[in-house]
C-alpha cells in the first residue's frame, strides 16, 4: 500500500503507524456519560467499505493523518492532516 | 455411516461408489428453535454441542458461503492453551481437553497432533513473563516446562543459536500443544451436527434480523424468512455487519492476519515454534508444508488479502530465527479477517435483545478455541447461563473494566494487539 | 536424443552435469529438463501420493512433475523445477520423494493400494487405537510426505532486496509484452519489462512462424536491440512478478546468480524486487492444459506446446515415435514442428470430427486417447473412435486441451476471472487490479498477430492515460489464424482406471466424483477434500480442468461452479529472498551508544535492550560468576560511587508556550507548577486507564521541558505526544524533538557522587547545591552539559548529560575517577538490583495491565485536572480493591531463594488457579540486605502486610515461604537519596 502524506507525498506503507478510527479525534469530556466513553474507547462501526482512520507518519514527518479509505478494496480516497481536520471542526463548532 | 479402516477397505473393494454424503443438503424450514448464523468452526461446533450435550435438534446453521469457509478454512492450525488471565485460562484449558478426544467423539480424523509448542524468549524480562504464564498453566492443571538454551537446542537444533540478533535465552514447552487439520475440524463438526438432525444450510446469507419488543423473532435470508426462538451470531470476520442487523455496535475492529505455506518438504520442524521477538510462528504440516505466520496487517480491512510489507517482515523473522529454511519456497499466502477486540480476548455472551446471542472477537486465536467455544456457547444458548469454562467473555467488561483479559499486556484499546 | 536444431542452445559450450549421480553432458542454453530429455532420461520424479513415475509435462515454471534438489549438501535447494533450471557446468541435481531410488521406489506400492487411498481417506481412519495416530500413523505419513528436503543446517547465502519505480510495468516478454514495451519505450515512458525466461520472446522462442515475412526470431532480435538501447526501458530477465499489491506495488523475484556455475561471483543468488508502477500491462501469456484420460500421467506425455519448446528451442527430442492428442487448432503446430524436425508422427488424434487438420500422417478425427500403456514410461496409446479402439505404439504423446490465460496476478486482489465460451477459458476480470490492463494471450488473444496488436493497442491506451504521446509504429504482420477449440476436459474411463487432473497431488477424475458423492460439491470443498490445486503448481495445470469436471459431475455450468482463488506468489519464492533483510543480524537495527567501545574493552557482556546493546556487568579479574561482579558493583554504589551509562532512556525535548499544558494532560500529575530548574517523576496512562510509561521530566525554562521515557517505550511515547498534540489539541503551541541520541547521559550514584562530580565539573559542587530533584546547565571540563539530581538507585545520585560526541571521553574519565574513589562502573544487573532494593518499578511491573492504584501510586493522580486515561482509570473494575497491589517479599523459611514469575498462595491453600493470590515480577539478590528481595503483586495486599505467603515456582521447582513487606527495602525513609 502507498499512503499519500499531505506533507511528504506518496510513501510506502512501512513508514506509517496505524491508529484506528478517526473518532479518536473527538475525545469526550472527562465527566461525560460512560456510554460516550465506552463508544469512544471500544465500540466501532467497523464498516466494510469507506471509513476514515488515523495514521501516523512515524518513520517520516511525524504527521498524524486522516485517511479516507475503503476497507474492502484498500482504495485510498483522501488524506488530510489531522490538525487541519481538527481545526476545521473547531471552526464549525 | 461410521468411518473406520474396515469401511475404507470395504468401499475400496467395491469401487468407492458407496460412500454416503457427510451432510444433507436441506432446504430451510420456516421456523427453528435455534438459528445459528455462521457455518464456520465455531458455529458448527455450537450446533454440534447443542445437539449432543443438550439434546436439541430443531436447529439450523445458516452459512452465506460454504461450510467451514471462514477463518477455520484459512488459519495456521495451532492448538495450545498457554493463557494465564482468569477467563481465558480455564477456557483454553477446557478446549485443549476437548481437542484430545475430538477424533473419537466426531468419528472423523481431525489429525490433532500434540507435537508440542516451544515459545522462545530472548531476554531475562521475557523469561520472567513466560515463567509467570507457564506457572499459571500448571496451576490450573495443564503442562508447561521451561527449557534452557541447551535444551531448546536439543529439541530444535536448526534454530539460529550463534549469530541471532535476539539470542535465544530459552523457551517454554507445552507438550500437549500441537496442530490439527483445520478443514477436517469444520467437516467433522458439520457431519456430527447433521447426523444429530441439525440443518446445515449453505449459500444462505442473513440479510435482516426480526426483532419485536426487544425480543428476537427470526431472520431474513437470501433463501427467505426463517423464524427462530433463539438466534446466535457466530460470524467472526463479519461480526460487526451481522450485529448491525440487530442495531448493535460491537467493540470489534476487523484486521487481516496473513498466513503462509511453503512447498512440501521432508520433515524438518517437529514442534510449533514461536519467536518471542518477532511475531513469527511456524510448524510443519503432515503433508510437509511449512505453515507460518506473523503479525496483523495493522490497518482495518475486510479485503482478505495481505500486504507486501508484512509478508517481508514475516520472512525476515524466519531468516532471523531459522535461516535453514531460507531455501524453502513460499507457495501460497492468504489473509483472514480477524475480529479484533480491544483486549485481545473474545466475547461469548447474551445481548440486550432477548433471544439473541453473540460469539465474536476471537482475534487471531480462534482455531484452538473452536471446541470450547462451541461447547460454552451451546451451554449459554440452551440454558441461558454461562458455562463455568466460558463465563469470562462478557460484552460489558470494556465498559466496567472488570475481567479484562489483556494477555499480551498491550492494552484494552483497539489496535494494540 | 539431440536434434540438429535448437535455437537457444550453444553447441560450442558443452556442460557437464549429474543427475542422481550419473554424469551427463548438455549445452549452454539448456534447462536441466531439456538436457535430460536430450540424454534420453524421461523419468524425472515421483508423484506425491501414489509415487507414480513421472516425466516433464511442461517447459516452464508451472511444471508439476520434474522437481529436483540442486547441489545436495549444505544449502541444498529442494523442489527446483527442472524445466526452469538453467544448466551450468558442474550442476548436481537429484530426484526427490523416492526411496531407495527413482527407478525402484518402495512407496510405489501406494499405487497398488490406491483404491483405499482415494479422496479424503485419511479423515476416515487412523483413529484406533487413539494413541496410534501420533505414535505410529502420523510419523509414517510425515516421513512419506513432503517432496524435497532441506539440509537442516544453514549456509550463508546471499540474497537481496531492491526497489524500483516506473511509469509502466510490463509483465511478460512474449510478443504482446515486447510490443507493449516498444510502444511505451518509444513514447518516452519509464518502462520495466519483466520476464521469467532467460531472454525475451515467450512462445516465439519455441514456435515456428514469421513476423513481417521473416522468421519471428529475426524480428525479435531487432526489437530486443531497440529496447536494449532505450535508456527509459529496463529489461528484467529471469524475473518473475510474483504478486500484485495495493497502489501499484508488485513483488518480483529475479534469479540473479544461482544459475551460474560455482555459485555467484560477487552476485547474489536471488533478488526480491518491490516494483511500484503507475500502470501495469499483464502480458503473461497462457498455459496449455492437459486432458484427463486413463493413465495420462506417464513419462513421455506432455503438453503439445512443451514438446515444441523441447524440439525447437533446445533440439531435445524426448522420444522416437510421436502421437498428438488435441481438441483445438493450436496443436497443429506441434505436428508441423515434428515434421520439420523429421520426427515420426504415429498418430494425430483430434477429438473434433470436423477438425480441419491436414497432413501426411495418420489423422484420427472425432477420436480420443482412452488409455496409455508402458512399463514406467509411455510405450503405447489406445485410441477410441467410432469404429472401436486401436492401440498405437508411441513413446511421446503431446496433449493439448486448450490454453488457460495466465490470469493469476489479476486475481491477487480477489478478482474473479470471467468464463469465456469462445476460448473455453477464464479471462482476467476487467479492473481487478487498479492500474492493471491485460494484453495478448493473457487477455484471450491466441494468435501471434492478435498478441502483437493487443500489446500495441493496450500500450497506446496506457500512454495516453499517462499523458504521453504514442510514437508512430507500424504493426508487424504475423500469423492470424483464429483459435478454434471444442471443449474436452476428460475422456470416459473404464472402471478401475484413473485419469489424472492434478498430477503432483494425484487427484483423479474419480476423486472429484467421490467428493461430490460425499457432498463436497462447492469448488472450495472439492479442492480442500481432494487437495486439487494445492500442489507446488497451485493448480496452474489442473484447476480449470478440475472445475470443469466438477461442473459436469454436479450438472452445473462452469461459470456457476466458480473458481478457487489464485493467491500470491505466482510461483514459489524462496524465504531467503523475500526475507533477505533478516539474514544475519539484519532483522532489527542494532543501536550502539557512544560508550560502546568502552563496554567492549572492559569485556562487559552485552544484552539487548530494545534495539540497544547495553552492558550487563563489568567483570574483574578473579570474578567467576555474574553475581560476583554484580554484587561488587552494587556495594560500590551503596558505599562509594558508581557510574552507569543510562543514555538509552528516551529523551524528548518539549518546547513551546503550551508545553506545560501538554505535560499536565499526558501525565497524571502536574508539571505546569514545576519550577524552572526542577525535575519531577511522572506517570503516563494510556487512554484505557492503565499505566503506559514513567520517567522524569525536567523544566529547563518557562517553555522548555526535557522528558525522559523508559528505553522500551521511547518511540511509543513520542507518537503519543504527537497524537495528543495534533489530534486532540492542535491549538496548543508546542513541539517535540527526540534527542535520545543527542545526549549521552551518565548516572553517578553513591555517597561519593559529589566528590566524583566535582572532579569533572568546572565549578565544584557544594553540599547545598543541587538539591534533590534539581537540574541545570553545567560546564564539564569546558563542555556544556546538563546535570540532574535524580536517582534510580536510591543513593545520592546525579545524571550528567553531555553532547554524545563527548560521551566516550567523559565516560573514561568518570570511570577512572570513580575507581580512584573506591567505586566503579556498573551495568544493568547492578542497576536492576539497586532499583529492586528501592522498590522502584520498571516494565516488569508496569506490564501494560497495571493501574496507578495497583502500584500504590494513586496519590500521583491529580484530582484538579483531566489527563489522558483518567476517566477510563476510574472504571469500577480498575478501582476494585481486590486487584493485586505492588508489595515486597522476603523469604522467611528454609528456602532462601525467590524467583520472578512464581505465583503466590496462602500457606494452607491448594496450589491451584482458583487460589492464586498473586505473582512475583522482579527478584534481586541484595548484597546489602544479604537476602533476596522480590517485588510482587498480591490481592488484598494492604491488610496483609507482615503476613506469610507461599511462593510456588513449578518451573524452577522452588517453593519458599515469604513475608509480605513493603516494596522498598533499602533506606525506606529516603534519607540517602536526599543526602
Amino acid at each position: 500500500m502507498r499512503v499519500i502524506c499531505p506533507k511528504c507525498g506518496e510513501r510506502d506503507l512501512k513508514e506509517f503507524y496505524y491508529q484506528g478510527d478517526v473518532l479518536a479525534l473527538g475525545r469526550p469530556d472527562p465527566d461525560a456519560d460512560e456510554t460516550l466513553w465506552n463508544d469512544y474507547l471500544h465500540n466501532r462501526d467497523n464498516p466494510s467499505g469507506v471509513r476514515e482512520d488515523l495514521w501516523y507518519h512515524e518513520a517520516g514527518c511525524s504527521a498524524w493523518i486522516v485517511v479516507t479509505r475503503n476497507t474492502a478494496t484498500h482504495e485510498i480516497l483522501k488524506t488530510e492532516l489531522a490538525t487541519s481536520r481538527k481545526t476545521a471542526e473547531e471552526g464549525n463548532a | 455411516m461410521k468411518f473406520s479402516g474396515f469401511e475404507l477397505l470395504k468401499q475400496g473393494l467395491t469401487g468407492n461408489t458407496g460412500w454416503a454424503p457427510h451432510w444433507r443438503r436441506p432446504k430451510p424450514k420456516g421456523a427453528y428453535d435455534i438459528v445459528i448464523i455462521g457455518g464456520g468452526g465455531h458455529g458448527l461446533a455450537t450446533a454440534y454441542y447443542l445437539a449432543k450435550n443438550h439434546g436439541l435438534q430443531n436447529i439450523a446453521v445458516l452459512e452465506k458461503g460454504y461450510l467451514g469457509g471462514g477463518n477455520i478454512g484459512r488459519n495456521t492450525t495451532i492448538v495450545r492453551s498457554n493463557y494465564m488471565m482468569p477467563g481465558n485460562s480455564e477456557f483454553y484449558s477446557h478446549s485443549l481437553k476437548l481437542w484430545e478426544g475430538m477424533e473419537q467423539d466426531l468419528n472423523f480424523n481431525t489429525m490433532m497432533s500434540q507435537r508440542g509448542q516451544i515459545v522462545l524468549f530472548h531476554s531475562d524480562g521475557q523469561r520472567d513473563a513466560a515463567v509467570r504464564r507457564a506457572n499459571a498453566m500448571i496451576n490450573r492443571g495443564d503442562d508447561a516446562e521451561i527449557l534452557t538454551t541447551a535444551e531448546v537446542r536439543k529439541h530444535a537444533p536448526y534454530l539460529n543459536f550463534d549469530s541471532a540478533r535476539f539470542p535465544i535465552y530459552g523457551g517454554i514447552l507445552q507438550r500437549r500443544a500441537g496442530t490439527a487439520r483445520h478443514d477436517a475440524v469444520a467437516w467433522g463438526y458439520a457431519r456430527g451436527a447433521d447426523l444429530r438432525g441439525v440443518d446445515l444450510i449453505q449459500n444462505c446469507e442473513v440479510t435482516g434480523m426480526d426483532i419485536e419488543n426487544g425480543r428476537v423473532q427470526g431472520v431474513q435470508t437470501t433463501q427467505g424468512p426463517i423464524k427462530a426462538k433463539k438466534v446466535a451470531m457466530v460470524t467472526a470476520g463479519r461480526s460487526s455487519q451481522v450485529a448491525a442487523l440487530a442495531g448493535m455496535r460491537l467493540p470489534i475492529e476487523s484486521h487481516i492476519l496473513q498466513a503462509f505455506v511453503s512447498e512440501g518438504l521432508k520433515p524438518v520442524i517437529h514442534h510449533v515454534i514461536s519467536f518471542g521477538m518477532g511475531h513469527f510462528y511456524i510448524s510443519q504440516s503432515d503433508k510437509g508444508g511449512l505453515v507460518f505466520g506473523g503479525n496483523l496487517d495493522y490497518y482495518a480491512s475486510y479485503a482478505a488479502r495481505g500486504n507486501l510489507a508484512m509478508k517481508e517482515h514475516v520472512m525476515e523473522a524466519a531468516m532471523a530465527l531459522m535461516p535453514i529454511i531460507g531455501q524453502a519456497k513460499v507457495l501460497r499466502s492468504w489473509g483472514g479477517i480477524m475480529d479484533m477486540s480491544p483486549d485481545g480476548s473474545p466475547i461469548i455472551d447474551k445481548t440486550h435483545i432477548e433471544g439473541l446471542y453473540l460469539n465474536c472477537g476471537w482475534c487471531y486465536g480462534g482455531f484452538k478455541a473452536v471446541p470450547a467455544s462451541g461447547y460454552g456457547f451451546a451451554h449459554l444458548i440452551a440454558t441461558d447461563n454461562h458455562h463455568p469454562t466460558a463465563s469470562g467473555f462478557r460484552l460489558d467488561r470494556f465498559r466496567t473494566g472488570y475481567g479484562l483479559m489483556d494477555e499480551e499486556g498491550t492494552g484494552s484499546q483497539h489496535n494494540l494487539h | 536424443m539431440r536434434l540438429d536444431r535448437g535455437r537457444l542452445i550453444n553447441r560450442a559450450r558443452p556442460l557437464r552435469f549429474t543427475f542422481d549421480g550419473v554424469s551427463m553432458t548438455g549445452y549452454a542454453g539448456d534447462t536441466l529438463a531439456s538436457a535430460l530429455l536430450a540424454n534420453d532420461i524421461r523419468l524425472l520424479g515421483r508423484s506425491f501420493k501414489y509415487h507414480r513415475p513421472r516425466g516433464v509435462m511442461t517447459a516452464g515454471s508451472e511444471e508439476p512433475n520434474a522437481l529436483v534438489t540442486v547441489s545436495p549438501g549444505q544449502g541444498q535447494e529442494p523442489n527446483v523445477r527442472a524445466t526452469l533450471l538453467e544448466l551450468y557446468d558442474g550442476l548436481k541435481a537429484e530426484s526427490q520423494n523416492r526411496w531407495p531410488s527413482l527407478n525402484w521406489d518402495l512407496l510405489a506400492i501406494n499405487d497398488f493400494a490406491s483404491p483405499f487411498l482415494g479422496a479424503g481417506f485419511y479423515y476416515k481412519t487412523f483413529m484406533w487405537p487413539k494413541a496410534f495416530w501420533e505414535k505410529l500413523y502420523e510419523p509414517l505419513i510425515r516421513r512419506a510426505a513432503g517432496l524435497g528436503a532441506l539440509h537442516g543446517t544453514s549456509k550463508d547465502k546471499s540474497y537481496e532486496k531492491a526497489n524500483a519505480f516506473c511509469d509502466l510495468l510490463v509483465i511478460g516478454g512474449g510478443p504482446s509484452g515486447v510490443m507493449a514495451a516498444l510502444e511505451a519505450g518509444r513514447a518516452g515512458l519509464d518502462v520495466i519489462l519483466a520476464d521469467e525466461d532467460v531472454t525475451l520472446g515467450g512462445r516465439l522462442l519455441s514456435d515456428e512462424g514469421e513476423i513481417d515475412s521473416s522468421p519471428a526470431m529475426q524480428w525479435l532480435e531487432t526489437v530486443k536491440a531497440e529496447l536494449n538501447a532505450m535508456e527509459n526501458v529496463r529489461i528484467f530477465n529471469r524475473t518473475t512478478v510474483t504478486g500484485a499489491y495495493d497502489n501499484g506495488t508488485y513483488g518480483a523475484l529475479e534469479r540473479v546468480g544461482n544459475h551460474l556455475a560455482d555459485g555467484p561471483k560477487g552476485l547474489v543468488r536471488e533478488c526480491f524486487w518491490r516494483i511500484v508502477s503507475k500502470r501495469t500491462i499483464l502480458a503473461s501469456g497462457a498455459l496449455e492444459r492437459i486432458i484427463a484420460f486413463a493413465n495420462n500421467d506417464r513419462p513421455g506425455i506432455m503438453t503439445a506446446g512443451a514438446l515444441r519448446s523441447y524440439i525447437n528451442r533446445y533440439g531435445a527430442a524426448p522420444g522416437r515415435s510421436y502421437a498428438i492428442f488435441g481438441n483445438n487448432d493450436s496443436a497443429f503446430e506441434t505436428a508441423r514442428c515434428l515434421q520439420s524436425a523429421g520426427l515420426h508422427i504415429a498418430a494425430y488424434v483430434d477429438s473434433r470430427s470436423d477438425s480441419t487438420l491436414q497432413g501426411d500422417f495418420p489423422i484420427f478425427r472425432g477420436a480420443v486417447v482412452s488409455n496409455t500403456a508402458g512399463r514406467g514410461d509411455l510405450q503405447s496409446i489406445t485410441l477410441r473412435h467410432i469404429g472401436g479402439e486401436d492401440k498405437i505404439s508411441s513413446d511421446v504423446l503431446a496433449v493439448s486441451g486448450g490454453w488457460n490465460p495466465t490470469v493469476h496476478l489479476s486475481c491477487h486482489m480477489n478478482g474473479r476471472p470471467q468464463w469465456d465460451e469462445t476460448t473455453q477459458s477464464f479471462l482476467p476480470q476487467s479492473g481487478a487490479i487498479p492500474g492493471m490492463v491485460y494484453a495478448g494471450a493473457a487477455a484471450g488473444h491466441m494468435s501471434t498477430a492478435a498478441c502483437l496488436r493487443s500489446g500495441s493497442e493496450i500500450a497506446r491506451k496506457v500512454i495516453s492515460d499517462l499523458g504521453a504521446k504514442a510514437a508512430s509504429l507500424t504493426l508487424p504482420q504475423a500469423e492470424d489464424t483464429p483459435y478454434a477449440i471444442k471443449p474436452l476436459w476428460s475422456v470416459n474411463t473404464r472402471k478401475g482406471m484413473r485419469a489424472w487432473v492434478d498430477f503432483q497431488n494425484d487427484v483423479t477424475v474419480k476423486d472429484i466424483e467421490q467428493s461430490v458423492l460425499e457432498n463436497y460439491r462447492s469448488v472450495e470443498h472439492m479442492k480442500r477434500y481432494t487437495t486439487q490445486g494445492m500442489a507446488t503448481d497451485q493448480g496452474k495445470n489442473s484447476n480449470v480442468t478440475a472445475l470443469a469436471v466438477l461442473a459436469d459431475v454436479t450438472g452445473r455450468g462452469i461459470p456457476e461452479t466458480g473458481t478457487t482463488t489464485y493467491r500470491p506468489p505466482f510461483s514459489p519464492v524462496s524465504i531467503a529472498a523475500m526475507g533477505s533483510e533478516g539474514q544475519g543480524k539484519g532483522f532489527a537495527p542494532e543501536r550502539f551508544g557512544s560508550t560502546h567501545q568502552i563496554m567492549l574493552e572492559r569485556g562487559a557482556p552485552l544484552i539487548e535492550a530494545g534495539l540497544w546493546y547495553r552492558p550487563s556487568y563489568f567483570p574483574q579479574a578473579g570474578e567467576k560468576t555474574w553475581r560476583q561482579s554484580c554484587d561488587r558493583e552494587v556495594l560500590a554504589v551503596r558505599h562509594h560511587v558508581g557510574v552507569c551509562d543510562v543514555s538509552t532512556l528516551g529523551k524528548i525535548d518539549i518546547k513551546g508556550p503550551d508545553a506545560a499544558k501538554l505535560l499536565d494532560f499526558v501525565y497524571t500529575n502536574t508539571f505546569s507548577t514545576l519550577p524552572i530548574g526542577r525535575v519531577k517523576y511522572g506517570l503516563m496512562l494510556r487512554e484505557d486507564g492503565y499505566v503506559m510509561d514513567d520517567g522524569t521530566t525536567a523544566r529547563l525554562s518557562e517553555t522548555h521541558y526535557l522528558m525522559t521515557t523508559t528505553t522500551a517505550a521511547a518511540s511509543q511515547v513520542m507518537g503519543h505526544l504527537e497524537f495528543v498534540h495534533q489530534c486532540l489539541h492542535p491549538e496548543w503551541d508546542v513541539s517535540f524533538n527526540s534527542v535520545t541520541e543527542h545526549w549521552t547521559q551518565f548516572a553517578i550514584a553513591g555517597p561519593k557522587a559529589r566528590q566524583l562530580l566535582s572532579a569533572v565539573l568546572d565549578h565544584p559542587l557544594k553540599d547545598a547545591d543541587w538539591a534533590f530533584m534539581s537540574c541545570g546547565a553545567v560546564s564539564i571540563l569546558g563542555v556544556k552539559g546538563r546535570l540532574f539530581r535524580i536517582s534510580f538507585s536510591g543513593e545520592l545520585g546525579f545524571e550528567l548529560a553531555v553532547p554524545s560526541r563527548f560521551g566516550d571521553s567523559l565516560f573514561r574519565i568518570l570511570i577512572t575517577k570513580a575507581e580512584e574513589l573506591g567505586g566503579c562502573v556498573y551495568g544493568l544487573e547492578a542497576l536492576n538490583v539497586l532499583r529492586v532494593e528501592k522498590g522502584f518499578i520498571t516494565h516488569a511491573e508496569i506490564d501494560g495491565r497495571v493501574t496507578v492504584m495497583d502500584l500504590g501510586l494513586q496519590r500521583m493522580v491529580s484530582q484538579k485536572k483531566d489527563c489522558i486515561g483518567k476517566t477510563a482509570s476510574e472504571r469500577p473494575g480498575l478501582m476494585d480493591c481486590e486487584r493485586p497491589r505492588l508489595i515486597g517479599l522476603k523469604t522467611v523459611g528454609a528456602v532462601k531463594q525467590l524467583t520472578a514469575g512464581a505465583h503466590l498462595f496462602n500457606e494452607k491453600d491448594p496450589v491451584q488457579s482458583a487460589y492464586d493470590q498473586g505473582f512475583i515480577t522482579s527478584v534481586a539478590y541484595s548484597p546489602v540486605l544479604e537476602r533476596y528481595h522480590g517485588l510482587a503483586f498480591l490481592k488484598n495486599a494492604e491488610e496483609r502486610m507482615g503476613e506469610k505467603i507461599r511462593m510456588v515456582d513449578h518451573l524452577r521447582d522452588i517453593e519458599a515461604l515469604c513475608e509480605i513487606i513493603p516494596p522498598v527495602a533499602v533506606d525506606p525513609k529516603g534519607e540517602r537519596i536526599r543526602a
